[in-house]
């Protein structure tokens, strides 16, 4: 774990009830927002755990959605989060789940964009507000949302990684941590990557020219 | 390196360094954040700021409720009382136990605060500390200085134990942070780093052991009255160190027994309400009406 510091014991200002139920909640909904990085249609959040037995009592339903519309863990607004959601044409539904091996605070969330895509994302509060996103559409990530990060489905062939690290290197880019997964056996293997800074639109496409990327974003951090 | 893991190494080095409490917290952040002096202390004016507004709002407003409609108004109650002439202990104590009420119930509103150090226990160290502030007319940059303090302190608890419920139990949440709070008030008060020591030592014995124990999981019975108790606990712990009395324990050795009593607690009286006071019966009857009514 990273040092502690003195804002993690005073602070942070959010609304209530719960730093796990309600901070943390819009913190999930914050990350989901970027990483669906498109106006959203229709939302489904899966309730697990402890999330699924309170919702309503945190206003963890609220949290959630209002994260999604992008608003932050000390923003009044989240109080009315369904008329602003239903203002922006969003639907939304709550629904309990039961997922397997995954902490008690776990929602999944099914967003559907405008461009009718639709991701899948599965996240945990872990406690104090922090959260971690654990899958998207399927893949394990294990983000917590405190870098910069990029995200890359690509074909697992060797030399790869070699060729991501090359264009980040040229920005100076620091890599605070590194995990290749390979879900789809010797086909495609996802990479996530986070970084000190963030990657400049010219870099990002750089990476994407790469020839084995079918697939590269980057997360910015949510506060 | 400005860094420190138990009370007395926070003491230790601003005596090395010739500095005060805070400055040497200031610093550990500066090199932990690279961010500047000026900086961390206008952040730590934002949060004082929501913790007033906090307050004002749970003794002010008439209509404040949970979302769950079973908490809010205690606050004011007491305030009121406390105001016609009817306190039995005392105005101050009183005051910052009402305000502890009201800033707790700001928080099962789902109002804005800050989670000292967590949001269940919110309540406490601005209670304690802004009442004590108000009576003895303490300048803004004081009371800030205190909250270094507290945060000095609440930093060593939660490197050698746990300052979370789900973690350490109660103790760990509430006990925390009146020990953070009895800290800064000793500290505003002019009390000296044993005066200190022995204040934040003397609040957590008292509530070594206590429970988590949410009745239907929510952060409001018995959350928001243990942060009235925890605003009077730091008050009464600061009042007998200010007098000279010692912790016959030291402090560092109090927090190490809180993180083994936190340990030693079994899981249905950590966050989990399957024991204590969330599995009684009026406890289960108030789960069960929350659940048909949604
Ligand atoms: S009982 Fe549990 S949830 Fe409530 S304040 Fe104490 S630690 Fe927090």
């Amino acid at each position: 774990m990273s040092k502690l510091s003195l804002l993690d014991i005073i602070g942070p200002i959010m609304l209530g009830p719960s730093s796990s139920h309600t901070a943390g909640a819009v913190r999930i909904g914050n990350l989901a927002r970027e990483i669906v990085a498109e106006e959203i249609e229709e939302v489904k959040f899966h309730l697990h755990g402890s999330f699924k037995e309170t919702y309503q009592g945190h206003g963890t339903d609220k949290a959630l959605l209002g994260g999604l519309l992008g608003l932050s863990t000390a923003d009044p607004k989240i109080k009315n989060a369904f008329e602003l959601a239903e203002e922006k044409g969003i639907e939304f539904d709550y629904l309990p789940v039961e997922l397997d091996g995954v902490h008690p605070n776990t929602a999944k969330l099914e967003i559907k964009d405008r461009t009718d895509k639709t991701t899948t994302i599965v996240a945990s509060s872990v406690g104090g507000g922090s959260v971690v996103i654990k899958q998207i559409d399927g893949i394990n990530v294990d983000l917590n949302g405190e870098y910069h990060t990029l995200i890359t489905l690509h074909q697992d062939k060797p030399g790869v990684m070699a060729k991501i690290s090359r264009v980040l290197e040229e920005d100076e880019l620091n890599i605070a941590f590194m995990k290749v997964l390979r879900e789809y056996k010797g086909a495609l293997a996802t990479a996530v990557i986070e970084l000190d800074h963030n990657l400049t639109t010219k870099k990002l496409r750089a990476i994407k020219e790469i020839a084995e990327i079918k697939e590269a974003r980057i997360i910015k951090p949510v506060k | 390196m400005y860094d420190f893991k138990t009370i007395n190494g926070l003491i230790e080095l601003a005596q090395k360094e010739e500095l005060s409490i805070p400055e040497v917290v200031i610093l550990r952040e500066q090199e932990l954040s690279e961010r500047s002096e000026a900086e961390i202390r206008e952040l730590m004016k934002k949060n004082l700021k929501v913790m007033k507004e906090a307050a004002q709002k749970g003794l002010e407003k008439d209509d404040l409720t949970s979302i769950s409609g079973l908490t809010g108004g205690d606050g004011r109650l007491l305030a009121e009382a406390e105001k016609d002439g009817k306190s039995l202990i005392g105005a101050v104590i009183s005051q910052a136990v009402a305000k502890a009420l009201a800033i707790a119930e700001v928080n099962a509103a789902m109002e804005p605060i800050v989670a000292v150090p967590t949001a269940g226990s919110c309540g406490i160290l601005p209670a304690a500390l802004l009442t004590v502030a108000e009576k003895y007319e303490k300048k803004e940059e004081e009371v800030i200085d205190a909250l270094f303090v507290a945060s000095g302190i609440g930093l060593a608890i939660a490197q050698q134990a746990s300052v979370s419920g789900a973690e350490g139990g109660c103790q760990a949440e509430c006990g925390s942070a009146a020990g953070m709070a009895a800290g800064a008030v000793v500290y505003l008060m002019g009390g000296d780093h044993n005066q200190l020591a022995s204040a934040v030592a003397i609040s957590l014995k008292t509530v070594l052991g206590l429970v988590c124990d949410p009745v239907a999981g929510l952060v409001e019975v018995p959350c928001i009255k243990r942060n009235a108790t925890g605003a009077s606990n730091a008050l009464v712990a600061a009042e007998m160190a200010l007098a000279g009395i010692e912790s016959v324990i030291p402090v560092d050795e109090v927090i190490v027994a809180m993180k083994k009593v936190g340990d030693a607690l079994p899981n249905e009286l950590k966050e989990t309400s399957l024991g204590g006071l969330a599995a009684t019966p009026t406890a289960r009857k108030i789960e069960n009406e929350l659940t048909l009514n949604n």
